[in-house]
């Protein structure tokens, strides 16, 4: 693996970390109605990082709530391209990151997607259709780019395979809460805390969990183990349900709740 | 495996040799009769090896994805064989338009449940069933119908079906004394395509895979990744999956198996497409003149048969008739308006 230095994402989850505060990576799906509000609303609220969804046709890795966004944002005409636009009007202070599908990706080409990226000021991708033994092409060119590659590690992932994800991961690992698509579950999965502690036992890349992490209850639970979550589908539904200032509520909530500890 | 295919599946498959329709067409016409098999397609082959690896690997329920139903019928049955659990994933708009394969996976003891996403056709009965699949994955068995999906689907599955390609050949060269001129098959996924035609890769014979017009990913997609494969994929300007649009419900897939864009892509294969008004012709044509209900699926490869016979006069063509069309009859009914 290279030994590239860390990047700005990173950088700033490793030094929060540092000082105690437990971090917080809500997600947004680019595209729906009030978007780029509930971005700046989450950012306001004590984000640490936004993940904002570039939505795909075919998202196998989500649940009802995200594939009904997605969906959405579709018909509504989002495509890459008017994403990235929007992104760069946010201003908002903390790091972002986007989350698609390897076929968007791979249809712009790794080296004039890793450029769109940072022409829109995107810190970091995560791309959770692209397993590790063919990550090559775009982790290169995110590498070069200065983009930071999130990689995910499954609660089926054998003990040898996490030091692998691990060293090829920037920014932090993902540690996938459960067996299973995204969405909000009544509790949080045993696999969740688990898989985190597995990570932390190999690694110092900041760890967050993600999927089924579905309240502040929840967030607090995970984080006793990881050093943060990430938070999907409870954002979006109160996107969709409620608009943006219903994110920036819940988010401050699930940040009060982080800081507890 | 192998007396489960003679003595449950019914093999070997025999060879037709369609005198009628071969003298109007000009042509030597051969069919490998698929539909013969047991639940009436070339799915039961792949299915039955599966469902012996997934007993294998300790797991007790199968997952799978369907268009036509065949694939469902054939993984149900498997299912019903093998005491194991089933549920099938299909979509939405292929349940209305394939009510008699429903009723007998439902007979058959799985659960169907009508996919309502995206196309609510085959690509997002995949999606469905890959979604349940991670979640299952410590009791359940996806038992992927095509040569597609993440490795080892691809190869796996051709293997499965490779028994159609060397039994033809053997049958071919029996017969004809020489392996064919042509092999013909129609092409969603590719299985039937891909099994009939690893009998002949290495041989001279001329592999014709026929794609629907509709939904022809080697004829008219780019190379894409979905499902776990790269490959010839229909997508729009920004790789969003677009849906494919045929006439029968097991070709609708936007995205073709790795194996034919790679025969594709040296040249070893080619892969025309015909539309559906061929389709409906070569369906009545074949029961006209032969007594033989074609599955619509494989009505496609006839219907690029008739259409080249002129070029193809005198030769032996192979056609892989891979399924039986009593499921598209309510259908053809509507169609035909009779």
């Amino acid at each position: 693996m290279t030994a590239q230095a860390p990047g700005a994402m990173e950088v700033g989850f490793r030094a929060k970390r540092a000082s105690g505060r437990k971090l917080l990576v809500p997600y947004v799906t680019g595209g729906l109605t009030g978007w780029q509000l509930a971005v700046r609303a989450a950012a306001a609220a004590g984000a640490d990082a936004i993940e904002i969804g570039i939505p795909f046709s075919d998202p196998v890795m989500d649940g009802p709530i995200i594939q009904q966004a997605s969906q959405r944002a579709l018909e509504g005409g989002a495509t890459p391209v008017s994403i990235l636009r929007e992104v760069r009007d946010l201003d908002v202070s903390v790091p972002l990151a986007v989350m698609t599908y390897y076929n968007t990706v791979h249809h712009a080409g790794p080296e004039r997607f890793a450029a769109q990226l940072v022409a829109a000021g995107i810190a970091a991708a995560i791309v959770p259709d692209l397993p590790l033994e063919e990550a090559a092409p775009w982790c290169t060119a995110a590498d070069a780019a200065r983009v930071e590659t999130v990689m995910l590690a499954a609660p089926t992932a054998p003990d040898d395979r996490l030091p692998r994800i691990a060293a090829r991961a920037r920014g932090f690992v993902y540690s996938v809460g459960l067996l299973g698509v995204t969405g909000e579950r009544a509790r949080l999965a045993a696999s969740a805390t688990a898989l985190a502690a597995r990570l932390k036992a190999i690694t110092d890349v900041p760890v967050l969990v993600g999927v089924g992490v579905s309240n502040e209850a929840q967030a607090y639970e995970a984080t006793r183990v990881a050093d943060g979550v990430v938070m999907g589908a409870s954002v979006v539904r109160r996107l969709m349900e409620a608009g943006p200032e219903a994110v920036g509520d819940y988010v401050a909530q699930v940040r009060a709740a982080l800081d507890a500890h | 495996m192998d007396q489960l295919l003679r003595t449950y599946a019914g093999r070997p498959s025999i060879i037709t040799e369609c005198g009628n329709l071969g003298r109007e067409l000009g042509i030597r016409l051969l069919l490998k009769r698929e539909d013969l098999n047991h639940t009436g397609s070339h799915k039961i082959n792949n299915v039955l090896g599966q469902a012996l690896l997934a007993k294998r690997m300790g797991k007790h329920r199968l997952v799978a994805e369907t268009g036509a139903g065949q694939h469902g019928v054939a993984t149900a049955t498997a299912a019903a064989l093998m005491s194991m659990e089933c549920k099938v994933y299909m979509g939405a708009v292929d349940v209305t338009r394939q009510a008699l394969n429903v009723f007998r996976m439902k007979l058959l003891g799985a659960q169907v449940e009508a996919v309502e996403s995206g196309s609510r056709t085959l690509k997002d009965a995949v999606n469905e069933a890959m979604r349940d699949w991670v979640a299952t994955v410590e009791t359940t068995h996806y038992c992927l119908g095509s040569v597609m999906g993440p490795h080892p689907y691809p190869w796996m599955v051709r293997e499965f079906h490779r028994v159609v390609g060397e039994e033809a050949r053997a049958q071919c060269i029996e017969l004809l004394g020489d392996v064919p001129d042509v092999a013909v098959a129609c092409v969603g996924g590719g299985s039937n395509a891909i099994g009939l035609f690893s009998g002949f890769v290495d041989d001279r014979t001329r592999l014709v895979g026929v794609e629907p017009a509709g939904g022809a990913a080697v004829g008219r997609g780019v190379p894409g990744v979905v499902h776990g494969m790269r490959s010839f994929l229909l997508q729009d300007e920004y790789g969003q999956v677009q849906e494919a649009h045929s006439i029968s419900a097991g070709l609708d897939y936007p995205g073709v198996g790795p194996e034919h864009s790679h025969l594709a892509s040296i040249g070893r294969a080619e892969y025309p497409n015909v539309t559906d008004s061929e389709v409906i012709d070569a369906f009545q044509l074949l029961a006209r003149t032969e007594g033989i209900i074609t599955a619509l699926e494989s009505a496609h490869a006839l219907a690029w048969i008739v259409r080249a016979a002129p070029e193809l006069a005198g030769r032996n063509v192979l056609m892989n008739l891979s399924g039986r069309g009593d499921k598209d009859v309510a259908q053809m009914m509507d169609v035909l308006g009779k």
